[in-house]
């Protein structure tokens, strides 16, 4: 049975979806692209609202979710991001000729969906929160569809996802097959006398399906592609919430069941972790369009953040949350200015590199947000990226995992070379170059104001990380 | 509060010229050099007003800092903003100061494009390097450490000169960035097992300069992490493997870039390892001193080898300047308090020489559009004034008695006879292919067959004052070093007390005696 404080604790959820209907009746009775945006906006802030008072109800165990602070935090980040998502949508649907109204009904989704997969604590809710979350996406990705990189995108996200979603759910069955529950903390309790080959099985298994999600290297072939062709708001999402709330559901998984602590789980998590700082970085090296070396980038740093899932004590659930609060504010920046100089929408987006030579002459605040973005991505000290890359090298360093430590330090070298080619073309100025612009008036536009706010929080970060510090020594998963 | 300023002052000074650009070229020039003339009055301030000499046994801590600033800043970690000066770094901030007054005169015509920006990066580089003298808080110092690299690099990116082919200067930029940038992260790598070392011992963690003295560590342990420092240091000094990047960086550089890169930048990385690197792992670095005065004996030759051979000016300072690097390495670990303070007077000397070769070699771009020594030849007589001054900073950098250079490199030698006599021997030779490149940039540039009969401009007011400026200081630091070694004696002596003392238990209990 439901009790009131479950309620309470389910209250975000609920007005997200609560939202996305009124949406959905809205497009029904008129389209009115402004009003649309407005009540996405106006629900998830008072999302945002509800998560922040509810908050404060300490653990709740509803019976197929948890709300522990990191659930807290997971959802507020989805928001967040959903949030931007949905004013640079607004910036860069201006011009779109389709419908653009029923992009924000598949946002609002979406962010249910993360919302739903960050509180999973049972296989069921996993798996919905997981799949409602990715339905959207697909028709997002492609939603500017007479673009045929954008129809590729979508498609290839929804062929391979749903490969990945079959390994999801062979793992899910050979887990109950084993122990005879769904539910993590009965997963946990059913592998206390051992883990049995089929579960052993079907955790690698489903292991294989988070990290598609997450494009933890070999399983990242489709994020090249779906990132250079996705219109610039929908791969902001999935770059973001789409990651976090995946991030955050391995995090407790693993953190949960035993499979996971032996040593040689142990050596193939670190090794998934090594192979992917490096090769994201190496893959990222020479990629001439700035979507494509995002979404590389993006690669390396959860390669980075996997550090966390190896080590998997206290200090990782914390490093985990500044780590991800460091990339969201980033990697929002970066895409928000792709997408303001893509806006209003004119066919493809304007994502290869040469469009942003001389950028600071013509645009220097914009060019300076990307700047920062690019240097805190790069881990440059006073910038947001840089606490987060010394949590991880602190972590590392207190488990005394040289290995992954010695990968952190070289990905960073090479990581380096790439961030700082596009923010050396931002001050290039060469004549005769065709270009992209964004509005003149950008910086008054809810889109600008985003872009600006975020990169006055990266540099905040960066200069006084301790209320964000204080927060995540805060953090726990709550114990299962 | 005033340490604070001084770092603050250039950034903010910094973003002032960036917008005062809307107002003309001349706004952000007046207004960097008035910030710079801020900070260097501000720091000579301090030097009349402060008292900076060996505080006396017994004497209280607060003795041991002249200022203090101390501010929490991350408590989970210990992490303080802790600023602190003493005579060492009061130095060094006061050298940072006067050549950034000389890096915004001496790019008062050379740079043209983008001048408020330009001036951004400059003055933020200066605050960066104000930075890393005065924090003493490691977090902070590895802060300040890897972030002035950035407006380095849009230096040399945007305002440098393209090399030959294949070479070109963002290229230039990216190499300086990544060697310095992940050598850095190793001495983070390093700080931070320090940190975790400390913590296990104490429970406590600090990032504080003065706790994390004396952690005990098992021996392998303590030399990983003095390597870890010590590559990061050795790769800005640069020691010779290391060193890749710098004749590239210089020779690319605009020249407010390279005075800089050789006068300020090559210094934090000798003061890094003596205010860290010894004092933090003292019987670490003493088994490592024989290597690292190897590299040193080996960078003097390498370095003035191939000074020898270069046509490109820049490039053959740049060449210099690690040949002097290795007598700086030399002096630091042979650890006696003379050979410390050799390495003091040789840094603020090489600072001056450095400076002067660099903006000379950019004044003579000015006027022939080339660095090339092959087009150069028999200047002297048809450029006012140039000449004779390039004859003072050659002289001064192969060690002339009366010049500053000298009393630094004999010290350096002096004091490290006693430890390793064969370093000492071989190290006086190199003396011999100092004089030889010296006597090459005179012969090529200057002497020989002239290559045409065109007269340049003379030097005018601004280059005059600039260049006779830095010679009085180099003459007068020739005949007068005693003031900074008066200054500095605390430094030298703790350093050398620590490194040198048997057990170096028994040196810390007296330090924290003294303290």
């Amino acid at each position: 049975m439901l009790t009131r404080t479950d309620m309470m604790a389910l209250t975000p959820v609920i007005l997200v979806c609560a939202t996305a209907i009124t949406v959905m009746l809205g497009i029904a009775w008129r389209r009115q692209h402004a009003v649309t945006v407005l009540v996405s906006a106006l629900g998830l802030n008072t999302a945002l609202l509800s998560l922040f008072l509810f908050g404060e109800l300490g653990t709740v165990r509803t019976p197929m979710l948890v709300f522990d602070s990191v659930t807290i935090l997971g959802m507020g980040m989805i928001l967040v991001s959903s949030l931007a998502c949905a004013t640079f949508s607004h910036a860069y649907l201006d011009g779109f000729p389709g419908a653009r109204e029923e992009f924000y009904l598949l946002l609002l989704c979406a962010a249910a969906g993360g919302m739903v997969l960050t509180a999973a604590d049972h296989l069921a809710t996993l798996f919905f929160g997981l799949e409602l979350l990715s339905m959207p996406l697909y028709g997002m990705l492609a939603y500017t569809f007479r673009d045929r990189n954008s129809l590729e995108a979508g498609i290839k996200y929804l062929v391979l996802s749903a490969t990945a979603t079959a390994f999801l759910l062979f793992g899910m069955a050979l887990l109950y097959a084993q122990t005879g529950h769904l539910d993590i903390p009965g997963l946990v309790a059913g592998m206390s006398s051992g883990v049995g080959p089929w579960a052993l099985a079907g955790v690698g298994l489903v292991l294989v399906g988070l990290c598609f999600k997450l494009s933890i290297i070999p399983f990242h072939l489709w994020t090249p592609d779906v990132y250079q062709g996705g219109p610039g708001p929908a791969v902001t999402f999935l770059a973001t919430a789409s990651k976090v709330a995946a991030f955050i559901v391995l995090l407790r998984i693993v953190e949960a069941i035993p499979a996971f602590h032996g040593a040689q789980a142990q050596t193939l998590l670190a090794a998934l972790a090594l192979l992917t700082m490096l090769a994201g970085n190496l893959l990222a090296l020479l990629q001439a369009n700035l979507k494509r070396l995002l979404g590389y980038s993006s690669i390396a740093h959860f390669g980075y953040l996997m550090v966390a899932i190896v080590v998997a004590d206290k200090l990782a659930v914390e490093t985990s949350g500044i780590y991800l609060i460091t990339y969201l504010i980033t990697t929002l920046g970066a895409f928000g200015v792709v997408t303001l100089l893509s806006s209003p929408y004119g066919g493809e987006d304007a994502s290869a590199l040469h469009y942003y030579r001389g950028l600071f002459w013509r645009r220097p605040y914009l060019a300076a947000v990307l700047t920062v973005a690019m240097l805190s991505l790069a881990g440059i000290p006073f910038t947001a990226g840089f606490i987060g890359k010394f949590y991880i090298i602190a972590l590392g360093v207190e488990a005394q995992r040289w290995w992954l430590v010695a990968g952190i330090v070289v990905g960073s070298a090479i990581g380096l070379y790439y961030y700082l080619r596009v923010t050396i073309t931002l001050y290039l100025m060469e004549p005769g170059m065709q270009r992209r612009d964004a509005p003149n008036d950008w910086g008054l536009r809810a889109g600008g104001l985003v872009v600006l706010l975020l990169a006055v929080l990266m540099i905040l970060m960066g200069v006084y990380p301790s209320p964000v510090v204080h927060w995540m020594s805060l953090l726990s998963l709550a114990g299962s | 509060m005033i340490l604070v300023w001084l770092i603050l002052i250039p950034f903010i000074g910094g973003l002032f010229c960036w917008r005062a650009e809307r107002w003309g070229d001349k706004v952000p020039r007046w207004i960097a050099l008035a910030t710079m003339l801020l900070v260097l009055v501000t720091t000579l301030v301090l030097w009349w007003q402060g008292d900076y000499h060996l505080p006396k046994t017994g004497t209280p801590e607060a003795v041991r800092w002249a200022i203090e600033w101390h501010v929490p800043w991350i408590p989970r970690f210990g992490i303080d903003i802790h600023l602190a000066m003493d005579g060492l770094s009061l130095i060094l901030i006061a050298l940072t100061g006067f050549l950034g007054v000389l890096a915004v005169v001496c790019s008062w015509k050379e740079i043209a494009q983008r001048v408020g920006f330009f001036h951004l990066n400059l003055l933020f580089i200066l605050g960066g390097v104000v930075g890393v003298f005065l924090s003493i808080d490691l977090f902070l110092f590895f802060c300040f450490w890897e972030m002035m690299l950035v407006p380095m690099y849009f230096l040399i990116a945007l305002w440098g000169h393209s090399g030959s082919a294949g070479k070109t200067r963002i290229r230039t930029a990216i190499k300086f960035f990544i060697y310095t940038q992940a050598s850095g992260l190793l001495m983070l790598v390093a700080i931070l097992a320090l940190v975790f070392a400390h913590h296990a011992n104490t429970g406590v963690y600090t990032f504080s300069y003065l706790e994390l003295l004396g952690t005990s560590m098992s021996e392998p342990f303590a030399y990983w992490l003095m390597l870890g420092f010590f590559i990061a240091f050795a790769v800005k000094l640069p020691v010779v493997p290391l060193h890749g990047w710098l004749p590239d960086a210089h020779a690319q550089a605009p020249t407010a870039g390279s005075v800089d890169l050789a006068g300020i930048l090559l210094k934090t990385a000798a003061y890094g390892m003596l205010r860290f690197c010894l004092p933090l792992f003292p019987e670490a670095s003493q088994a490592f001193a024989p290597v690292a005065m190897a590299l040193g004996v080996v960078g003097i030759f390498y370095g003035a080898l191939l000074a020898a051979g270069q046509q490109d000016v820049k490039r053959l300072i740049a060449y210099t300047s690690i040949s002097h690097m290795g007598f700086v390495l030399i002096g630091i670990f042979a650890g006696t308090s003379i050979a410390l303070q050799g390495v003091i007077v040789l840094m603020v000397a090489h600072a001056f020489s450095a400076a002067g070769l660099f903006i000379l070699s950019g004044q003579l771009y000015e006027r022939l559009h080339t660095r090339d020594m092959r087009l150069m030849g028999g200047l002297w007589g048809r450029i006012d004034k140039l000449p004779a001054f390039t004859l003072c900073f050659v002289a001064a950098s192969l060690g002339m008695p009366g010049t500053a250079n000298f009393i630094g490199e004999f010290l350096v030698l002096f004091g490290t006879f006693p430890v390793a006599p064969v370093v000492t021997v071989l190290a006086s030779v190199s003396m011999v292919l100092a004089v030889l490149y010296s006597l090459l940039i005179m012969q090529r540039v200057h002497f020989g067959p002239a290559q045409g009969e065109v007269h340049f401009s003379g030097l005018d007011w601004r280059e005059y004052t600039m260049m006779l400026g830095l010679v009085a200081l180099v003459i007068f630091f020739g005949f007068y070093p005693q003031i900074l070694v008066d200054t500095t004696l605390s430094v030298t002596d703790e350093v050398h007390q620590l490194f040198t003392s048997g057990s170096v238990g028994a040196a810390i209990q007296s330090l924290a005696g003294v303290r």
